[in-house]
């Protein structure tokens, strides 16, 4: 009857549905690249100005999901993305000892820089070294907050604090678990000191009550890899898309694409794509 | 409070002005939404049935249960369901996990506890005389079960209205299954939370406005199905 024709209805209906979209669209195809990679790169828009000029010129679709270094790294041991795109150093270093990827190949640098209310209620303004400043923050119990996430720039700030042989407690030690513009957007609201990225910085600045009180050491020293997944522990991985990828990004047109890349009038990243590295492909990218 | 205005004025001019970027967020919500409220509404329905008028062992425990899985927090299942779909899961083969497939599972997931109480006490107040009644006049059993389903529609619908409410603003689990890929994966939630850590509120507002506007259509709607709204004849 009447009713039970609109039931069958809406049964084809939604199966059609489910045919078209749920299996059709998401059948993993292998022109889909998955990227894991920091806040930083995605929120300040370098890759929302990168990744189209790459898409266009090969056919790929990259899809990035963007979270702390040490959780991209994660999702990259797991198997769970293509290529992973960090900023952490010794964490990468690790991950490619341990077999989860290839190889790293330098992308890109900027730099970190010390936060705080213009005021600078601790007094860092002056002082030359990074680690100095730090002591001094905790010596006046000036609030700071820690992004707490495992990112790169957490483990940057806590290799400062090791640095300055500080063990951060306190009250005025507050540790967010959150991404770079809302812990910025914290402090602002605090008055606290943080580190930042400058790349982040410089994309939110003008909404930010905060001044750049400390920089320039070269422990602040920010350099991005990088990293395909490793084809022997998941051969079913997008490693040839991962491989093009990278190959783009430490190419001449990728490294020019990412110097030219400005927000409010100022270049983010500077390219650093060590040339002799890019094209020694003993890489076992076409082995398979 | 300046700024607030400022934003409020600029998430209108965003939607007015058919910004390709926040439509296509709005339109992913809904699809996958949408997808997974159809493909959970039979089983539930059905189970809603069976408990309502099936007499077997432990049917007052799953009763409780899917009560009780109505207070599940939706990181925890967003956080179930990532460990399964993960590579390193027991479902890893199935690639799913960062798709809007995964994120339909998750939806799927809260949905269907809603569904099966809410639907559950909708069809225990129905007459159970109409389901005998109509078995005696010799219709199927499934005539029947559509004939009770008749009788309590206005029940189920807001059983089905407010699974939909739960599953369309919920950030946690779309958040972790999907992994906020734009174009892809990233819904009216996530974008707002992600929005908001960028400082960017306008959008973030224009997207609430989206999600305020639909549940005000959608409420008048089904007070428009139940007709006058009060008890009477």
């Amino acid at each position: 009857m009447k009713l039970k024709t609109l039931f069958s209805a809406l049964c084809l209906v939604s199966l059609s549905f489910v045919q078209s979209s749920a299996f059709a669209l998401e059948k993993p195809k292998n022109s889909v690249i998955k990227m894991s990679t920091t806040t930083s790169t995605e929120n300040s828009g370098l890759l929302k100005f990168l990744l189209p000029k790459f898409e266009e010129k090969t056919g790929y679709s990259v899809q990035v999901i963007a979270v702390g270094s040490g959780k991209a790294l994660k999702m990259g041991e797991d198997g769970d993305v293509d290529v992973v795109l960090s900023h952490a150093p010794a964490a990468e270093k690790e991950f490619v000892e341990k077999g989860f990827g290839d190889k790293r190949y330098p992308v890109m640098y900027n730099d970190f820089v010390v936060l705080g209310p213009e005021a600078d209620p601790a007094g860092i303004k002056e002082l030359k070294s990074t680690a100095e400043s730090f002591a001094k923050i905790a010596e006046t119990k000036s609030p700071f907050i820690s992004r707490g996430d495992d990112s790169g720039t957490h483990k940057k700030e806590l290799k400062i604090w090791e640095t300055a042989k500080i063990k951060p407690e306190g009250e005025w030690y507050r540790e967010a678990g959150d991404g770079m513009e809302k812990v910025i957007q914290m402090s602002g609201e605090l008055n606290a000191y943080t580190l930042a990225d400058r790349g982040t910085w410089l994309a939110v600045m003008n909404k930010s009550p905060l001044k750049i009180l400390h920089e320039g050491d070269k422990e602040l020293f920010n350099p991005y890899g990088i990293m395909a997944v490793s084809q022997k522990r998941y051969p079913d991985i997008n490693h040839d898309g991962a491989q093009a990828l990278i190959d783009w990004m430490v190419s001449e047109e990728g490294q020019a694409a990412i110097a030219s890349f400005k927000v409010n009038d100022m270049v983010l990243f500077t390219p650093n794509a060590d040339k002799a590295d890019a094209s020694a492909k003993e890489t076992p990218a076409k082995v398979q | 409070m300046e700024a607030l205005v400022q934003a409020s004025q600029d998430a209108l001019s965003l939607l007015f002005s058919g910004d390709k970027e926040l439509w296509e967020i709005v339109g992913i919500s809904f699809q996958v939404s949408l997808l997974a409220l159809i493909i959970a509404i039979p089983p539930a329905l059905l189970l809603a049935f069976a408990l309502a008028y099936g007499q077997f062992v432990g049917r007052r425990f799953l009763i409780a249960l899917f009560s009780t899985m109505l207070s599940v927090p939706t990181v925890v299942i967003g956080l179930t369901l990532y460990v399964l779909l993960s590579r390193q899961g027991p479902l890893g083969e199935w690639r799913l996990l960062f798709t809007q497939t995964a994120m339909m599972l998750g939806q799927i997931t809260l949905a269907f506890p809603m569904l099966v109480s809410i639907g559950h006490s909708a069809l225990q107040a129905a007459d159970r005389r109409a389901w005998e009644t109509a078995r005696t006049l010799g219709a199927s059993r499934l005539r029947a079960l559509l004939t009770v389903t008749y009788e309590v529609r206005f029940g189920l619908l807001a059983a089905v209205l407010a699974s939909f409410g739960r599953i369309i603003s919920e950030v946690g689990a779309s958040m972790m299954l999907g992994g906020n890929i734009l174009h892809h994966t990233r819904n009216i939630p996530t974008a707002i939370a992600l929005e908001t850590s960028k400082g960017e509120f306008a959008q973030g507002i224009a997207l609430g406005l989206v999600l305020l506007v639909m549940a005000l259509a959608l409420n008048v709607l089904l007070h428009h199905f139940q007709g006058k709204g009060y008890v009477g004849s």
